[in-house]
């Protein structure tokens, strides 16, 4: 029946009535077949994604505000008091919020500073391309021990420092320690970065910025009111992955100082590594409950500044 | 040293550019000036011989400016990857030294006194770019002596190259799942699964501690490759991709009378080919790479992979730790000869978080 209307009638007319009649009409046979079968191909991980993380976070939540996993007396804000009461926890806490601080914008502003550097004419840029990328793919744990060296006390970068007439420095066994993991980091991570923003600044329409030169527009016009404006979005994503890959630091400086370091190196990992290590669910839970909490926050807040900034803007 | 390295670098290509600037704007200035001659014979111009003179030395300038920041550019370019390189082309090099040679660089590095603490004497660490003999030892020993490292890095293979096969599988069906039909209910899932691939370890850690303990499979490789296989990154990155595939072609094919198997088998996976290595190079890095998971996972040392043993080599055997990092190492560099393009292809998906 249906197939003997849609042939007697125009194929515009029927678009437009289909139109307006909704989108309902249109789905077939097919198509709720269709949609059965691509529920099937999702089924795997979404079961899988379920039962290994949604569910379990739950579950995380639950014992977060129980006072423990047999009584489950509820306790509402306890656990957090209790976490949060905790020196080791405060100090995990500030040492990740300082490092990420620091860390953070270090890595966006630099790797934005190597991707404009290879943007502009020069020589072997593939090349320097792939040098920058090749950290990425290095294992931390084979880097260490060359970073152990170069930063040990009679090591080749207190041997640099001292050129310039700065004293000895015990890297790894001080306030320091803090400047080494920074210095680590970025070597990690700003290849990663710099290849998103190259592939975002070759985005950036030609005639756009052949536009702004005619009209004699500065190049830090150029860079602030063109550049700045079409990498809005990257710009976002490379905060949240470096955002995220701050919080992974705890590899570097496990790697590099095993599981007691100093102080002002003590992460949110290794806080959670030693209460994993006591069993205490409940303060685990809220610990990590509190960490989800901020990294919503953060990344709403992200969101947010990007719909603001870039909104004008077709990605 | 690096720092003097850079300064003389720039100072030379400063130089240097200005000289061959010169000249080639010259050559430039040259040609402009025929045919502004030519011009002048038209016209009859007075003054022009002046004006002339001013368009020449400004071309000379714009060229020579132009020169000198390009050298500039691949000189700080240049320091840069010596930074980058350096610590990758250390460790490698020094793992062609012999055991007597490490210990006497750096024994005093990893030596430890009785108290446990580091032990610092007032000798230099001798940090050497070229080994004085070159010595396989390290690598004879590591490979044939002692089986314990070749047995941690199998640890590692068998740890990460199922996660990257079946994460794969399992993303790749999934991902064709989002691309097809999508409704509200789908897009609020991918959603979760942003929000999910955005969390830190520190919060996905606890749930996976809590399943693998119920499942009894804490402290097995169970608990390491399960969450990993089902991990949100890989889906993610493939739903993008597969979205960007026109609309069109599957009509094509749907018209043709293909079912959904069929579009998926000769269509989008065919299409997906080269994203599919870019997603299983970004999985391997990350795996090969892993600390966290093992250490809580897994209690049992001999089942840790060779990442966290090589941070507990011990004193005595820190001569075949640089050879033991380079072993390490290897599987990824070859992947990163083979599939640079890849990589990059892969970390340009990931850009643009709003699919």
């Amino acid at each position: 029946m249906k197939i003997k209307k849609f042939a007697l009638k125009p194929d515009r007319l029927w678009k437009e009535k289909s139109e307006k009649s909704g989108k309902r009409k249109r789905v077939t046979k097919r198509d709720a077949r269709g949609r059965k079968v691509s529920s099937v191909f999702l089924s795997p991980s979404v079961l899988g994604v379920l039962v290994f993380f949604v569910l379990p976070f739950f579950v995380v939540f639950f014992y977060s505000v129980v006072d423990n996993p047999i009584s489950h007396q509820f306790v509402f804000l306890d656990n957090f008091k209790i976490v949060f009461q905790n020196a080791a926890f405060r100090q995990a806490a500030s040492n990740t919020m300082k490092f990420s601080v620091i860390a953070v914008p270090l890595a966006v502003v630099l790797s934005l500073g190597l991707a404009m550097l290879l943007d502009s004419k020069m020589p072997f840029r593939s090349q320097f391309r792939t040098f920058f990328l090749t950290p990425m793919m290095v294992p931390i744990a084979s880097i260490v021990l060359i970073w152990q060296v170069l930063f040990h006390y009679n090591g080749m970068v207190n041997d640099i420092t001292a050129l310039f007439g700065a004293g000895k420095v015990d890297w790894l066994k001080s306030e320091h320690a803090q400047v080494v993991i920074i210095v680590l980091f970025l070597w990690k991570n700003l290849g990663y970065n710099m290849i998103l923003f190259m592939a975002a600044l070759s985005s950036i329409p030609k005639d756009i910025l052949e536009v702004a030169v005619l009209e004699s527009a500065k190049p830090w016009q150029i860079f602030l009111f063109i550049k700045i404006r079409y990498l809005s979005s990257t710009l976002l994503f490379v905060t949240i992955m470096s955002l995220i890959n701050s919080f992974k630091v705890f590899r570097e400086i496990y790697l590099l100082t095993d599981d007691y370091p100093y102080p002002t190196v003590y992460m949110m990992q290794h806080f959670m590594n030693n209460t994993f290590g006591n069993l205490d669910y409940q303060r685990l839970s809220a610990a990590a409950i509190m960490m989800s909490i901020v990294m919503v926050i953060i990344i709403g807040i992200l969101f947010l500044a990007e719909n603001h900034f870039g909104r004008d803007v077709e990605g | 040293m690096t720092e003097n390295r850079t300064e003389r670098e720039i100072e030379v290509s400063n130089s240097g550019g200005e000289g061959l600037g010169k000249t080639d704007g010259a050559l430039q200035a040259e040609q402009e000036g025929i045919f502004s001659g030519k011009k002048r014979e038209g016209q009859k111009e007075i003054g022009s011989d002046a004006e002339e003179r001013a368009y020449r030395f400004m071309v000379r300038r714009k060229k020579a400016r132009r020169f000198v920041k390009k050298w500039l550019a691949t000189a700080i370019a240049a320091f840069f990857a010596i930074l980058f390189l350096m610590p990758i082309v250390l460790t490698i090099t020094n793992s062609f030294m012999s055991s007597s040679e490490i210990s006497s660089n750096y024994g005093q590095v990893f030596a430890t006194s009785d108290t446990g603490g580091k032990t610092y004497i007032s000798e230099k660490v001798n940090l050497k770019f070229i080994p004085d003999m070159v010595s396989f030892s390290q690598y004879i020993t590591v490979l044939l002596k002692s089986p314990d490292y070749l047995f941690k890095f199998w640890n590692s293979v068998i740890l990460v190259v199922p996660i990257v096969f079946f994460q794969l599988l399992v993303a790749v069906l999934a991902s064709y799942g989002f691309t097809r039909y999508r409704g509200r209910i789908k897009e609020m899932i991918f959603f979760l699964y942003i929000i999910l691939m955005l969390m830190p370890y520190q919060v996905t850690l606890v749930p996976n501690y809590l399943v693998s303990n119920w499942l009894h499979i804490l402290d097995t490789r169970w608990a390491i490759w399960l969450p990993g296989i089902f991990s949100p990154f890989a889906v993610y990155l493939l739903t993008k991709f597969m979205r960007r595939i026109p609309v069109s072609v599957i009509e094509a094919a749907q018209i043709d009378g293909a079912g959904e198997w069929q579009i998926f088998r000769r269509i989008c996976l065919p299409l997906c080919k080269g994203c599919l290595c870019s997603v299983a190079i970004l999985i391997f890095i990350d795996y090969w790479n892993m600390v966290e998971q093992p250490l809580i996972l897994l209690s049992e040392d001999t089942m840790h992979p060779l990442s966290v043993f090589l941070s507990k080599i011990k004193n005595g055997e820190i001569g075949l730790a640089f050879a033991v990092a380079t072993i390490y190492m290897v599987p990824t560099l070859l992947v990163f000869l083979y599939g640079e393009d890849y990589l990059v292809e892969g970390i340009t998906y990931q850009g643009g978080i709003k699919g």
